[in-house]
């Protein structure tokens, strides 16, 4: 492990052993002068320097959380020293192109950054009345997400998805493509990586290197054989720097953070060695608060010039999206973006699931003056319809496809078009948002006019082009 | 009393710190802790040892750090200027605190919840010599121009009035009367506080007899509120709870409206904020935020806050109920709200029930639901206070715990459905798992303003449920072996929710809904199943009823029409009359009948 870079003036107590090492916590007895969250360095036996943070202070003893992990430690060797402030992380806009740690330090063999801005970490709340409506559609190019579940900026918009499907090819095609419609430039990326493999960072690195965004990207790795307790501060460090650069450089920035569910396992883990009482399936009870402590750092703020739009890839275990990570998530976020094993498995890519799919900031995104007028009431009456493919498929399989009616059949063509024409497209696939209305109009005639309750007269006189009625 | 430099910070975690020299703290008392004053409330008290719940963030707060004490419980403000507010859980106003630092929300912050410098103009309405009594109005101000503001003599306040000003202009810590009491004068003015944990007292509760009206069909006409009632909404993310909540802050026709946004997102809030002035009271015309208070809590805010939150805003509703008014009072979300809970109760360890929530639980949910009710107030006026809170339950089961208490002190349930929300059937309310206990109650109302309301309903509930039991058959065999009468009902019910049941909240015609065009809209409907019904059974195939074309027409009316074009809806009807006039003669007397 590396000397700290940014290591502050030497100054506060030193400390020579420890009470107690539990799992990644340390507890100093005897401690005076030390705040709840201070910044601790700890000493090991080789000689190398990591880095804690205070959880619990009282009179007596300090609660440290080791975030490079305990192993190695001894209390009687161990040495720690307080630094006398909470957790803070120089931030500049020299850090664009630059690859760093999980705790904002150089990975990249370049130089620690220079920057007398030091923020704190775990940030501060947005005042409510602050914020500004997010309202500006972005078009990823991607249809499933434009047509159905658009995106505006300054929303949050994790994926849900599952072990082996393809939410980092899905999030490197939003990175290479996403962008306002009359705008040219795309976004300013900051990637946290939490546990993931090697060569899934490797990946995303070659992307951005790729489509030529790595020089407007930052990137703070805590892989997978990083201590996993490194890992609660990455998404903070990222955010802060985020923020940085949306609210103080006035940029436009999609951060990226994967993976969450490694993110809440180490939450759990670090509650557990606490003793804490667990709430549902180990997770700690304050699961909610802290992972809204880190969502709801997206949006807007009136007067400022930049914004942060969030996505989160989260690999829901055992694809069950009542999960705790993906269900707490759900209810913190601006919607969701569903990926589902069946259409991977058909081979259809992107595999955006069409129902449980849904992005709550698209209603004010997207119409008249925005994308186009008859956008809702088409994304609207493609969901509807695709709800009742949904009803003759499971009926389709009890009484065969035969013995359906004629109408039902129809459907049946319909969801098949749906998926292979609107959900399905090219990973290199770009398509401009007019593009994907059109396809959803061209699927939706496949109905006859009367199942389209959503859609106005004058909206189908424009745009749909289908059999009026079955025979 | 001991000096206060001696009470000391002694622990820190999180939100609960602990203290040492509080021997003379009281419970609930309000501290202001470490250099920065961060807001506290004393929680515990053991020999001269406090816990103290924090309601602000705790970074580098360090043992040792000054303990402040203020004597006094934490108590909401109350007087004009609350309408139009936005506040945070402990009476903050946002707006304030934007002006004051940026627009983040720093620890440490205080600015008080009414602007003190701002002068009303009060109106007397009692003069010197008047006996005055707790609860009863001692004048007037206009607060917005919507709601007129009672200044109210205090609970427990009872004496003769021995001078009161003339109408003008005052600040609300202007002296407006002296009272004599028997405990000597006192001086009344528009700035009043109340302890936030105490609920405000009444004379007496009376029965539930009028609908809260929402403008939204499925609630309004199917499973009523009454005013004075409690209603929950359970759902899981992504059915609608938030929506549903901002249709009834805005088209429910309570006089006062309070939105407490209790560990939500905040772009919500911003929202409200961003929708609330513009839109019109479909009554009045007036902007809704001129009825309006909002208590922002969002999930990124302090905890201990979120816990408190819910009762600063009850307690402003009451304040405005005792003005004699009706309130409704919408928390969303009151999971958010019971996770607080959990959280402060494992921070002071204690035992945990149920998923690791406290034992006082369904308590704490009792106590808060029981705040609502139609009541006469001690100045002897009628008031009301409404409840809706959301529930979010974890995974969208109905059998957690805050779900399965809440359904114990409530009285109307609008169960929201995934699968609804997904073919984005909205509102998302289930008509076969929702229920209301006020049906009853506001029948007679119902019936005078919408006469056959009553069966409406019923044939409404009865053919949507035979409806559910027939998909089981269709699950299994498909629609084609179903014979036509029992077809007619599939058919009829897909009307009732395309038709009906589903509202577009963001369409300009569909919004709101007036009781009247409810009744008009829902009759249709069915005269065209009472009719349809008797065609089939005399001949005629359901074919024949699908291709009327009222059919189309019937389906889009609920935009077509506003509240104010119930004309354009009675020539619908008629013409659907003609229609199957048309249809039963030609089944009595066409070549094709024997078909």
């Amino acid at each position: 492990m590396k000397r700290l870079d940014f290591t502050v003036e030497d100054h506060g107590l030193q400390y020579t052993g420890a009470s107690r090492i539990e799992g990644p916590l340390v507890f100093i007895e005897r401690v005076q002068d030390v705040g709840y969250d201070e910044v601790v360095e700890i000493l090991d036996p080789a000689g190398h320097l990591r880095l804690g943070r205070v959880l619990e202070i009282s009179q007596t003893h300090a609660v440290v959380q080791v975030l490079e992990g305990t192993s190695g430690l001894a209390t009687r060797s161990l040495r720690a020293r307080f630094l006398g402030e909470s957790f803070r992380l120089p931030v500049s806009q020299n850090m664009l192109g630059r690859i760093f740690d999980g705790l904002g330090r150089p990975a990249d063999g370049g130089a620690a950054p220079l920057s007398s801005d030091l923020r704190d970490v775990n940030g501060l709340p947005i005042n409510p009345v602050a914020r500004r409506y997010p309202r500006e559609f972005i078009q990823t190019g991607i249809s499933a997400i434009d047509g159905m579940n658009a995106l505006v900026r300054g929303q949050k918009l994790p994926i849900f998805s599952g072990n082996g499907l393809p939410h980092d090819r899905l999030a490197a095609q939003i990175i290479r493509q996403a962008r306002l419609v009359n705008e040219t430039a795309g976004f300013v990326i900051v990637f946290a990586a939490m546990g993931i493999k090697h060569d899934v960072a490797e990946f995303h690195i070659r992307n951005l290197r790729e489509s030529g965004a790595l020089a407007h990207a930052v990137m703070f790795l805590s892989l997978a054989d990083a201590p996993s307790v490194e890992r609660l501060l990455t998404p903070r460090v990222a955010l802060t720097m985020a923020e940085h650069l949306a609210f103080a450089c006035g940029q436009h920035v999609l951060v990226l953070m994967t993976d969450m569910t490694n993110y809440c396992e180490s939450l759990r883990e670090v509650g557990s060695a606490r003793g804490e009482i667990p709430g549902r399936k180990g997770y700690p009870g304050y699961l909610y608060s802290d992972l809204a402590s880190l969502y709801e750092r997206a949006g807007r703020i009136e007067g400022a010039a930049g914004s942060i739009t969030q996505t989160a890839i989260l690999t829901m275990p055992a694809d069950d999206i009542s999960h705790p990570v993906p269900d707490l998530t759900g209810y913190i976020t601006e919607g969701q973006i569903v990926l589902d094993r069946e259409l991977f498995q058909r081979g259809i890519y992107p595999p955006i699931a069409g129902l449980p799919s849904l992005s709550r900031l698209m209603k004010d995104g997207v119409g008249a003056g925005y994308t186009r007028a008859d956008h809702p009431a088409l994304a609207s009456q493609l969901f509807a319809c695709y709800a009742y493919v949904k009803r003759v498929r499971g009926l389709a399989d009890v009484i065969g496809e035969e013995d359906l009616s004629p109408l039902d059949k129809r459907y049946l063509q319909f969801g098949e078009a749906l998926e292979q024409r609107l959900l399905r497209q090219g990973e290199h696939e770009n398509r401009p948002i007019a593009l994907t209305l059109d396809i959803g109009w061209e699927v939706l005639s496949l109905l006859p006019r009367d199942e389209l309750h959503r859609v106005s007269d004058a909206l189908a006189q424009q745009h749909y082009h289908g059999a009026e009625l079955l025979a | 009393m001991m000096p206060v430099g001696n009470s000391l910070v002694s622990g820190v975690s999180g939100p609960t710190v602990t203290a040492i020299g509080m021997a003379e703290a009281q419970m609930y008392e309000v501290v202001e802790v470490g250099e920065l004053g961060l807001i506290g409330e004393v929680v515990r008290l053991l020999g001269d040892r406090a816990t103290i719940q924090v309601y602000e963030d705790t970074t580098m707060l360090k043992p040792g750090a000054p303990v402040r004490r203020t004597g006094a419980p934490l108590s909401v403000w109350l007087g004009p200027g609350l309408l139009g507010g936005i506040y945070d859980g402990i009476q903050r106003p946002l707006p304030g605190l934007l002006a004051h630092s940026d627009a983040w929300i720093r620890p440490g912050e205080k600015i008080d919840p009414l602007d003190l410098r701002k002068k009303w103009n009060f109106t007397p309405l009692l003069r010197a010599g008047d006996t005055l009594s707790a609860g009863q109005m001692l004048g007037e101000v206009a607060e917005t121009g919507l709601v007129k503001h009672l200044v109210m003599a205090p609970p427990g306040l009872t004496g003769v009035i021995r001078s009161v000003v003339a109408q003008g202009a005052y600040t609300l810590e202007d002296s407006l009367a002296v009272v004599t009491t028997a405990a000597g004068p006192r001086e009344l003015r528009m700035l009043q506080k109340w302890p936030v944990r105490v609920a405000r007292p009444i004379r007496e509760r009376l029965r539930i007899t009028e609908p809260l009206l929402t403008g939204q069909r499925i609630i309004d006409a199917l499973f009523p509120l009454g005013k004075g009632g409690t209603a929950v909404i359970p759902g899981g993310f992504g059915t609608g709870k938030t929506i549903t909540q901002h249709q009834l802050a805005k088209w429910s026709d309570a006089e006062i409206i309070l939105f407490i946004g209790c560990g939500e997102r905040g772009n919500e809030m911003t929202e409200v904020l961003r929708d609330f002035p513009e839109l019109q009271d479909p009554r009045s015309g007036r902007p809704l935020m001129e009825r309006t208070i909002l208590i922002a809590n969002t999930s990124n805010m302090p905890v201990a806050a979120r816990e408190v939150s819910i009762y600063t805003g009850i307690n402003l509703a009451e304040y405005y109920r005792d003005m004699g008014k009706s309130v409704a009072v919408l928390a969303d979300s009151t999971s958010r709200w019971a996770e607080a809970l959990r959280e402060l109760a494992a921070r002071l360890e204690e035992m945990p029930a149920e998923e690791g929530f406290p034992a006082s639980l369904p308590t704490r949910l009792a106590q808060f639901y029981e705040r609502a009710g139609a009541v006469t107030t001690l100045g002897g006026a009628r008031g009301s206070i409404s409840i809706v809170g959301a529930v979010s339950p974890p995974g969208g089961d109905f059998a957690e715990p805050v779900t399965q208490h809440t359904r114990r002190f409530t009285r109307c349930f609008w169960a929201l459905d995934t699968e609804l929300a997904n073919a984005r059937h909205y509102p998302s309310i289930h008509w076969l798992h929702s229920y209301s206990e006020y049906v009853e109650d506001v029948s007679a109302w119902w019936e005078q303003k919408a006469p056959g309301y009553r069966a409406l309903r019923n044939e409404t509930l009865a053919l949507l449920q035979r409806e559910e039991r027939l998909q089981q058959i269709i699950k299994l065999v498909g629609p084609d072996v179903l014979p036509d009468s029992q077809r007619l009902i599939v058919f009829i019910a897909d009307l009732l929710k395309d038709g009906f049941l589903t509202q577009n909240a963001f369409d300009e015609k569909d919004m709101f809904c007036s009781p009247e065009r409810q009744v008009a809209l829902l009759r249709l409907i069915l005269t065209l199943y009472r009719r349809g019904k008797e065609l089939i059974e005399a001949g005629t195939p359901l074919a024949k009823l699908r291709s009327l074309t009222s059919v189309p027409r019937l389906l889009r009316a609920k935009s077509t029409f506003s509240d104010a074009q119930m004309d354009g809806l009675a020539q619908l009807e008629r013409e659907l009359a003609k229609e199957l006039d048309e249809l039963a003669h030609a089944q009595a007397h066409g070549p094709g009948s024997q078909a």
